[in-house]
């Protein structure tokens, strides 16, 4: 102390810094004893799990025309959802990038992308169930919605670092703005938009795995179904495909997206 | 649309290509103009080149012609038209008889060199055709002869940003040359290059235009090349004409005037 007050501190101490990390650290376990997360609970929840797992071994090699039934419905989803929530996706993005808009055009824009993305993926496709009734186009509608919501925002923002100075030279020979958007803005931004459209694709894949648990078809239902019944062996399976889905899927994208580059 | 291209076929090149500038003003903040009424007539062929500091103006007034800028006040009278005064269809139509050079050249990188080229015509092809790539036969062969005279001609498929500073010029050169226009306008088109390429960029402007009887109006920093291809110079500072004659009329005091101070002589 003696030291530091003679010298000057390289390194003065960071009080607000100190203070917010140890408020964390205290509500963290203020909120664990809320719970009662004890090593005992947790010991009684790991003997259930091991029961649990035994079970889910060997994983069952049947049932293939019901998991195939829903894998491909699910993979159906994904590709369908993707291609027109991107579709719909680049006009509204476009709408909302406000160094080609003018600002009360934005705002409509930016406020339809804020409501799509407001809500998780599974509450959108409880909406779409309720609306239109169960199966795929349920789960289509509500990950249009998510898609539209996320990547409309990313290209909204990919036009908005393209360099103006070669949308003004194509301006300057007297083009359309159609022409402008499409020589100028489109290779600017189409590498990058073809990335954010493969993740999408990604991201659904994973989703429309999930949206057929209320309702929305596809794989999940068929994984809920084989929960409640207790088929656990199934469940494995299920669980198994459904990695190797997303794996082939990583693949595919990332061919795409250097194809593209 | 066609009927424009084809008048202007017609006429080769007769159209009258004078510019006239009258009381041109700008303010991009209220109160404080860039430009002061700035009148020049500018005639319609050979090259002109606007000297002086930088922020006095000079980019301010080429880009108020074919208005990436837009003016306060004033009138830019070019073919019967006043050029401050269009708006929509109509100026699209002016721009396109209107070619820019930019000083970073501004081509679209992610596309090839011929596709560059080819955005000269965009004024006058549908979005689908440009899409598609399905310009008439008659532009794509227009094209390919601009590569050949600006020596490219071996670069046609190669991406902008693969391109050397001095390539990507004369890219930018065919590119508003191809517009077929009756004026060329080049915003300190050599201020990126060294002197060599600037010396070469210079020339083939004038050359290429010159071929074409199409004027020039260049913003430029350099006075020893504006003074060695230019038939007119003008002198800008703070925003008002302080010298116009020939090169050989520029003598040092008119420097002074332009650029303040003298150490720098």
């Amino acid at each position: 102390m003696s030291a530091a007050a003679t010298r000057r501190a390289p390194f003065p101490a960071n009080w607000p810094a100190r203070l917010a990390w140890a408020g964390l650290a205290a509500y963290t376990v203020y909120a664990a004893s809320l719970f009662e997360l004890t090593w005992t609970r947790f010991l009684v929840g790991i003997d259930n799990g091991a029961r649990f797992f035994d079970r889910m071994f060997p994983p069952l090699m049947g049932k293939w025309d019901l998991l195939w039934r829903g894998m491909s419905e699910s993979v159906e989803i994904a590709l369908i959802a993707t291609f027109l929530g991107v579709l719909i996706a680049m006009p509204v993005g476009l709408l909302a990038a406000r160094n080609l808009m003018p600002a009360w055009v934005t705002w409509g824009a930016r406020g339809l992308i804020a409501m799509c993305r407001s809500f998780h993926p599974m509450i959108v496709a409880i909406l779409f169930v309720k609306a239109v009734g169960f199966g795929a186009l349920a789960g289509i509608m509500a990950l249009i919605v998510s898609s539209i919501g996320f990547i409309a925002k990313l290209f909204a923002e990919a036009i908005e670092e393209i360099s103006l100075k070669q949308v003004e030279a194509v301006r300057a020979t007297g083009a359309s703005f159609a022409n402008v958007l499409l020589m100028a803005v489109v290779p600017q931004v189409l590498a990058r938009f073809i990335g954010f459209a493969t993740y999408q694709l990604d991201s659904n894949l994973r989703n429309s795995t999930m949206v057929g648990i209320v309702g929305g078809g596809g794989i999940g239902a068929t994984l809920f179904t084989a929960f409640q019944r207790f088929d656990y062996d199934f469940v494995l399976t299920i669980l198994i495909t459904i990695i190797a889905l997303i794996m082939i899927g990583e693949v595919v994208s990332g061919w795409v997206r250097r194809t593209f580059q | 649309m066609t009927s424009v291209e084809v008048k202007a076929g017609a006429a080769g090149g007769s159209p009258d290509r004078s510019l006239r500038i009258q009381g041109l003003r700008k303010e991009y903040v209220r109160g404080t103009p860039v430009l002061r009424d700035v009148s020049i007539d500018f005639a319609g062929k050979g090259m002109t080149a606007i000297i002086g500091p930088s922020g006095t103006g000079k980019s301010t007034l080429i880009r108020c012609v074919n208005r990436l800028v837009e003016p306060t006040a004033g009138k830019i009278l070019f073919q019967g038209q006043d050029l401050a005064a269009l708006r929509g269809a109509a100026l699209r139509a002016a721009r396109r008889r209107i070619g820019m050079v930019f000083q970073e050249y501004n081509l679209v990188e992610r596309l090839t060199a011929i596709e560059n080229v080819l955005c000269g015509r965009l004024g006058y092809v549908s979005a689908w055709r440009a899409w598609l790539r399905r310009y008439p036969q008659e532009d794509i062969d227009g094209a390919f002869e601009l590569l050949e005279a600006v020596g490219l001609a071996d670069r046609a498929g190669q991406r902008a940003d693969a391109l050397s500073g001095g390539q990507r010029q004369r890219i930018g050169i065919a590119r508003a040359l191809m517009q077929r226009p009756d004026l060329l306008l080049a915003d300190e088109p050599t201020s990126s290059l060294d002197p060599k390429t600037s010396v070469e960029i210079m020339e083939l402007m004038v050359e290429l235009a010159g071929k074409r009887d199409i004027p020039i109006v260049v913003n430029i920093h350099n006075v020893e090349l504006a003074k060695r291809f230019a038939q007119r110079i003008v002198g800008m500072t703070g925003g008002s004409v302080v010298f116009d004659g020939r090169p050989d009329e520029l003598r040092d005091e008119h420097l002074k005037a332009i650029y303040g101070g003298e150490a720098w002589l």
